[in-house]
């Protein structure tokens, strides 16, 4: 039989790219329509505090205002109340209570918190008129971090009645009696950043009075979830609401999620009848959209003398934010279910406390929960591994889970009650990679030595990457009348080569070329139900189901060949470019017409999949300035199957120098008074092409997974994942003979110069 | 105000009121969406356009201060017929692009760049890209992608001559 070369695995130069260079993208404030209005919204000045009225009376009067809504108005046309923003990932009835209103009733409860929407025809009038709009609102005590609302002084909410929003526990063995003979008990803190992606959030909500329908333009990340939400908050049928996707210019798990302007722009669409679009500035983007990562710990790490963990208990404070929103569990949950990472821990008993704090809300960061684990887990382990004078790569060594040991129990969570299985994979082999790759041996010389004023460091560690999330993704396919073939799948593109990826699937299983197949993905209007992206699954999940999707379209073409060749199905088998032959006779797609052959398939999975890699890093630190250099840093992660090894390693690299930015930079600080000092790019930094040039990656697939087709792994976070620990071990290391062991992010040059300064002056006692 | 531009070698004269950004007026006025808007105070360079020659940042300047000027935006860089530039080749080849969202902004500042520089090296094109943020992609292929691009860039090449402007 004539094959195609296999696509899949190779280098494939992206089908998106196009657009995307020529500045032909149509991303969501490049769409313009007749008549649209645009939306500003009025927003909290006060972190905390009693909102006693809303006067919107002067910006009514303004040039070009259309409308201006409060709470109020909102609440009139839903009997009385303002509705609420549904928790999308693991809703249960104890966190109702705190899910967010679409916008601010009684009280308001971080700065930033939507108070009223103000249309008009044009942004800046908005803007102008959102100025005007005046309220009065009665400052209460604002509660700036966990350790304040644990105290209780000033509740948030009447109820629950503590600002403890739930506390979830991971249990393994028997933690809490577990003796050894080391015991080391630390505390550690990450600090408040997240995702913010370049494109702002926005939208544009288009309400047709004669059809009773409502499409938002710019959905992304999980378009068939916020239809179902928007529906059910606005008391629409689900079919009256459509969700298009657009570019999308990035996610890193906070785009997409449903947020407040989600409901207040197709609303004040619906109100006045015209098209409304919104567009978040900057500054509404870091003050109001999903933060994420601030935790604290304080973890006790039970050992036998030669380095075998026998238990990690303790407990970690999450600060939530002042609402759970739709994936504002999530980091709470992972850092307690996945603590352990690839580790073999017999015993675990880890509570995780969400916080209610005047802050904004909280939700996903690529790699959620899981960098501040790593974080927590690997440093807990030098430290370990210094104490009991064992290298620290050997102290790795001995406790990964070993391959026989696959698949492989995590500890058990609750509320709901959850556990997860490593899937598969050889974690020693991967790290002995890694570290030959990343050149250890001839690199470890330079350990802890002072080189032209900056002391070297160099550290390795090991992550997991769970994948797969979302039980299910839908997908239709259709031979066209030209040859192409069209799939449409419920996958959603964030910017991550989304159609590639799925274009290289589809090729190897119809054995076309990519030209003739045409991948449409994300908005509600293609299919009748479907998931996206986020928690690594577009390429497992998608995948699949695109796999599905051909192999049910081959079946009804067998059908219908075997029909006009007048043989048995069974007899007919498929050549390149979707030629069947049966026996000597041969039949060409085109031959069966125009018989409009198409199908629709779902993909279900109840298993995630968990990639998993290591990562080292050298550095080189400068004792009086606290400033760091990377020299190297290489991440190795194991996909199970690669795709596209180009936009594997993309996503690993990008992901990478996001968690730099974690580690050295980016801080979402707020003063004691709840307000956001970091409100600009200038204070909230991110890293820029000079500050991290010297990152590597490579994706292997070298233990595939057993539970889909494809045998991938999801992708897009691993890079992130194990960044925080390495980095800040290998700086431990450069400075080992300060004693200095770094417990909190960021590790601003400030910060660690202090560090140092605090030991000098120890040292010198 | 009347402003009098000439945007990609087009002339065109528009009434703009005196705070439209420059941005703001290629986006909104003339419809002409591929330069981005990130973060409206200087920092992002996703709006980066190139004015005169210079690569400048169009949410920092008033449509009525470009008056006069000739100015070039990511809709020029490809010819014509939409064959990509072999700046933009690189990027496609490098995949120094992944939400695209940063990468008109680059490209501007990276061509401005290499019409001044032609021999940039590494560390001066990493310098310079510094003032343009990209969430997605590391910067290290957009900086390998911009050094390869050099060749095209030398006087001599056809691929200046064909875009001299
Ligand atoms: S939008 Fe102009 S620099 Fe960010
Ligand atoms: S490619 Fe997404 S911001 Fe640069």
């Amino acid at each position: 039989m004539k094959t195609r070369p296999q696509i899949v695995g190779t280098p494939l130069e992206r089908i998106e790219d196009h657009r995307l260079l020529t500045g032909k993208a149509r991303f969501v404030d490049d769409i313009h329509i007749e008549g649209m209005l645009h939306a500003a919204i009025v927003r909290s000045p006060v972190a905390h505090g009693l909102l006693k009225g809303v006067d919107t009376q002067v910006a009514r009067r303004m040039p070009g205002v259309h409308g201006v809504f409060s709470a109020e108005d909102i609440a009139r046309d839903f009997g009385g109340v303002v509705p609420r923003i549904a928790i999308r990932a693991i809703r249960i009835p104890e966190l109702e209570p705190i899910e967010q209103w679409a916008i601010a009733t009684k009280k308001v409860r971080y700065v930033g918190e939507p108070i009223a929407v103000v249309v008009a025809d044009s942004p800046a009038e908005a803007e102008d008129a959102a100025d005007q709009v005046t309220f009065e609102i009665e400052s209460l005590e604002p509660v700036t971090g966990w350790r304040q609302s644990a105290a209780g002084t000033s509740p948030l909410f009447d109820l629950p009645v503590t600002n403890r929003a739930i506390t979830y526990t991971a249990i393994k063995g028997n933690a809490r009696d577990c003796q050894g003979a080391y015991t080391r008990k630390e505390r550690f803190r990450v600090q408040r950043h997240s995702g913010f992606p370049m494109e702002t959030r926005g939208l544009l909500a288009v309400w047709e009075s004669n059809a009773q329908r409502m499409t938002v333009y710019g959905a992304a990340k999980v378009p068939f979830f916020a239809r179902r939400t928007l529906a059910a908050a606005m008391r629409l049928p689900l079919d009256a609401v459509d969700m298009i996707e657009v570019d999308v210019g990035g996610s890193f798990g906070m785009r997409g999620e449903f947020y407040p302007e989600d409901f207040l722009v197709p609303f004040a669409s619906k109100r006045l009848n015209r098209p409304v679009k919104w567009i978040e500035d900057r500054r509404e983007s870091l003050l109001g959209s999903n933060h994420s990562r601030e935790m604290e710990s304080e973890l006790e790490i039970v050992c036998e003398a030669n380095g075998r963990v026998l238990a990690l208990r303790g407990s970690v404070a999450v600060d939530a934010g002042a609402y759970v929103r739709a994936a504002g569990v999530i980091p709470g949950r992972f850092v307690a279910l996945m603590l352990s990472g690839p580790y073999d821990i017999p015993n675990i008993h880890v509570e995780s406390v969400l916080y209610l704090t005047n802050k904004a809300p909280v939700g996903t960061y690529r790699g959620p929960g899981l960098f501040e684990a790593d974080f927590f887990r690997e440093r807990l382990f030098d430290c370990a591994a210094r104490d009991l004078g064992i290298d620290p790569v050997q102290f790795r060594r001995v406790n990964l889970v070993e391959e026989s040991q696959m698949p492989y129990r995590l500890a058990t969570l609750d509320f709901p009650e959850e556990t997860d299985e490593l899937d598969s994979g050889n974690y020693r082999a991967t790290l002995d990679q890694c570290m030959r790759e990343f050149g250890w041996q001839e690199k470890i010389g330079l350990q802890g030595r002072l080189i032209d004023g900056k002391y070297n460091g160099l550290a390795v560690g090991c992550f997991i990457d769970g994948g797969a999330g979302g039980l299910k993704e839908h997908a239709r396919i259709e031979l066209e009348n030209d040859g192409q073939v069209t799939v449409y799948v419920g996958s959603a593109s964030v910017g991550q080569g989304l159609v590639t990826i799925l274009t290289q699937i589809a090729a190897d299983a119809l054995q076309l070329p990519v030209e003739r197949i045409r991948i449409l993905h994300g908005s509600t209007t293609y299919l009748k139900e479907g998931v996206g992206s986020g928690y690594s699954r577009s390429t497992v999940m998608g995948g699949s189901v695109v796999l599905l999707a051909v192999e049910e379209l081959k079946r009804r073409m067998r059908d219908a060949a075997a029909k006009k060749l007048g043989c048995s199905p069974d007899e007919i088998k498929f050549e390149r470019d979707l030629v069947m032959t049966a026996g000597e006779k041969k039949l060409g797609w085109e031959q069966l017409g125009s018989l409009g052959l198409a199908a629709e398939v779902e993909f279900v999975n109840h298993h995630h999949t968990f990639a998993y890699g290591a990562a080292a890093a050298h550095v080189a630190v400068d004792p009086r300035t606290g400033k760091v250099d990377l020299i190297d840093y290489f991440t190795l992660e194991d996909l199970g199957r690669v795709i596209n090894p180009l936009t594997a390693r993309g996503q690993a690299v990008g992901a990478a120098v996001q968690g730099l930015g974690g580690v050295f930079l980016e801080n979402l600080y707020y003063d004691a008074d709840g307000q956001l000092l970091s409100g600009t790019l200038a204070d909230y930094m991110m890293p820029t092409a000079t500050d991290f040039p010297s990152v590597r990656a490579e994706a292997i697939g070298l233990c595939p997974s057993p539970h889909n087709p494809l045998g991938a792994k999801g992708g897009g976070e691993g890079g992130v994942i194990p960044v925080g620990g390495v980095i800040v071990n290998a700086i431990a290391a450069a400075l080992v003979t300060m004693k200095i062991d770094p417990k909190e992010l960021p590790l601003t040059p400030e910060a660690l110069w202090s560090l140092i300064q605090s030991a000098d002056g120890r040292s010198s006692v | 105000m009347l402003v009098t531009l000439c945007v990609n070698g087009e002339d065109s004269t528009t009434d703009v009121l005196p705070r439209t950004t420059l941005v703001d007026f290629l986006r909104h006025s003339l419809g002409m969406t591929g330069t981005h808007v990130g973060c409206e105070h200087g920092v992002c360079g996703a709006c980066t356009v190139i004015v005169d020659g210079d690569a400048v940042r169009s949410c920092l300047m008033l449509a009525v201060q470009a008056n006069g000027a000739e100015i070039m935006t990511i809709e020029g860089l490809a010819d014509a017929s939409a064959n990509l530039s072999p700046l933009q080749e690189a990027f496609h080849r490098h995949h120094a692009l992944q939400c695209g969202f940063c990468t008109p902004g680059v490209l501007m500042t990276a061509h401005a760049l290499l019409r001044q520089e032609p021999n940039a090296s590494k560390e001066r094109i990493r310098e310079v890209i510094s003032g343009n943020l990209c969430r997605c992609t590391g910067y290290m292929p957009i900086v390998d992608a911009i050094f390869e691009a050099r060749s095209s860039y030398q006087p001599a090449s056809p691929a200046t001559r064909a875009r001299g402007r």
